[in-house]
């Protein structure tokens, strides 16, 4: 029979024993199991589920930095062209490599032709992890619907450990954001936020809202008190 | 620091308590009995992890960052992070200026702390990177070490880095005779032995052990019983302080 020692959504510490018992399964990396305890490893909100008669436990973690993972969709800066790759920062602790075939869809000549005509120091970038293992730097594509160059917007970075809570359940939460603001928002898995919007002052309460999530992300209810905070300050603003 | 300096002054006093003879330290506390302590999590913005911890008047500050990319690109492992400690004593932490560049004793703490937290972080996770932890000892008064220990365990606690368990520490001594918890400044420099042990007490494993001075066999294993007790209160101070910083966003009702 398991015994589960926390209360769901309770905060739990590296060293806790979570659970114990033979009918429990860790859905997390950072839970460690010494015999039949589960230890949490990190800092984070505890869940448990129960299903035929199975506990599965996890923990979301509260703080700690990006990990690429093949399939992500990330918001990445450029940082230094090489003969036919540009580096990209995507605010982890590995650097993105972008090569020229997954932006080009022709064969590039480095000798008559300049990585800097595409993509230049400075810009931003909305793209895909293509590949990522424990050996080699991320390997990202700009190749796809929705990826590709920043042009217009602005760029919000929140911890990386924050982004599970503003896409929400479903996407329960960045939904609400869009509906309630009319603006367009895109949550690259790195923590960083595109927001384009119709004029300042909405663009002014997402990044403010963001910023409410990033600090109340331990809360239950955030979803209506962001919601209500938004319509407060649009009748404030008059937008 | 240093060795014993001028008079020795009078640190043991017998008190009769309760029909018994017990043994009364020099600022009034039992045998068995640690300093105030005091923890804070959370304490710089510019860390990716930070605390503060307070032993009594001994105070350090520890940050982490990370797992961050390895600078220079050599030192990274292919299989797990890297870790950097450096234990630090700031000029002003003692009565007479210390010179602020690393001294022999801080090169070899610095080591002995990087293993005993090598131990518990989950550094295969992180391949090819590093994470670098800075322990500032911003005030000295004994048990800097474990203190530092501490402070740095709760630091990457902070930062999110997975680890087994959190490690505490605390320093047993003799003096005149009397084994003693958290011994302080004025009794290290006139103890007949001093201590630091750190552990990590979820994990029932000991990460740390220096003795400084002669204990008898009998003696050892009571001191090292007399550290897993205290290292077993500071331990659950340690989780209560890291839940500590998202209670306190609760009552307040948020904003940074």
């Amino acid at each position: 029979m398991a015994r589960i020692y926390f209360k769901p959504r309770s905060i739990v510490v590296p060293g806790d024993v979570l659970a114990e018992g033979d009918d429990v399964e860790a859905e997390s990396i950072y839970i460690e199991r010494v015999g039949k305890k589960f230890i949490a490893a990190i800092t984070g909100l505890f869940q448990v589920e129960e299903e035929d008669g199975k506990y599965r436990i996890n923990i979301i973690p509260l703080e700690g930095a990006y990990i690429p993972k093949p399939g992500d969709i990330v918001i990445g800066l450029i940082r230094d062209i090489g003969i036919t790759h540009w580096d990209v920062d995507i605010a982890s602790p590995y650097k993105g490599v972008l090569t020229v075939q997954e932006v080009l869809d022709r064969p590039f000549n480095p000798a008559t032709d300049s990585l800097k005509r595409y993509l230049d120091v400075g810009d931003y970038i909305v793209a895909k992890v293509l590949a990522f293992d424990r050996a080699r730097d991320p390997l990202l594509t700009i190749k796809g619907e929705g990826l590709g160059r920043v042009s217009e917007g602005v760029i919000v970075e929140i911890k990386p450990s924050r982004v599970p809570r503003v896409i929400g359940k479903r996407g329960s939460m960045v939904n609400m954001l869009m509906k309630e603001t009319g603006c367009d928002i895109l949550v690259g898995q790195n923590g960083r936020i595109l927001v384009k919007c119709p004029n300042k002052d909405l663009e002014e309460i997402v990044v403010l809202s963001l910023r409410k999530i990033e600090a109340e992300a331990h809360l239950s209810g955030l979803t209506e008190s962001v919601k209500e905070f938004i319509r407060e300050e649009r009748s404030r603003r008059g937008v | 620091m240093g060795g014993a300096a001028g008079e020795k002054p009078q640190l043991i006093r017998w008190e009769e308590r309760d029909g018994e003879k017990v043994a009364v330290r020099h600022d009034g506390r039992l045998p068995w009995q640690l300093r105030p302590i005091r923890m804070e999590v959370g304490v710089l913005a510019n860390a990716d992890g930070s605390a503060l911890v307070e032993y009594g008047a001994t105070r350090v500050i520890a940050a982490v960052y990370g797992p961050r990319e390895a600078v220079p690109r050599h030192i990274a492992l292919p299989d797990r992070a890297v870790l950097r400690c450096r234990y630090h004593m700031a000029p002003f932490s003692t009565a007479e200026r210390k010179t602020p560049a690393p001294t022999r004793r801080e090169v070899e703490l610095s080591k002995v702390i990087r293993e005993a937290l090598e131990a518990v972080v989950l550094s295969e996770l992180y391949p090819r990177t590093t994470i670098d932890i800075y322990m500032e000892v911003l005030q000295s008064d004994g048990g800097t070490r474990t203190a530092a220990i501490t402070a740095a365990s709760l630091a990457l606690a902070d930062a999110g880095v997975a680890m087994r368990d959190l490690v505490a520490g605390v320093a047993v001594g003799k003096v005149d005779g009397v084994l003693v918890l958290d011994i302080d400044e004025i009794e290290d420099n006139f103890a007949e032995a001093d201590m630091p042990v750190a552990m990590a007490p979820g994990l029932g494993r000991v990460l740390l052990l220096q003795l400084n001075g002669v204990l008898s066999r009998d003696e050892f294993v009571r001191g090292l019983e007399l550290a897993r007790k205290g290292i077993e209160e500071i331990y659950r101070l340690q989780k209560e302080a890291l839940r500590r910083k998202y209670v306190v966003k609760e009552a307040g009702g948020g904003g940074r």
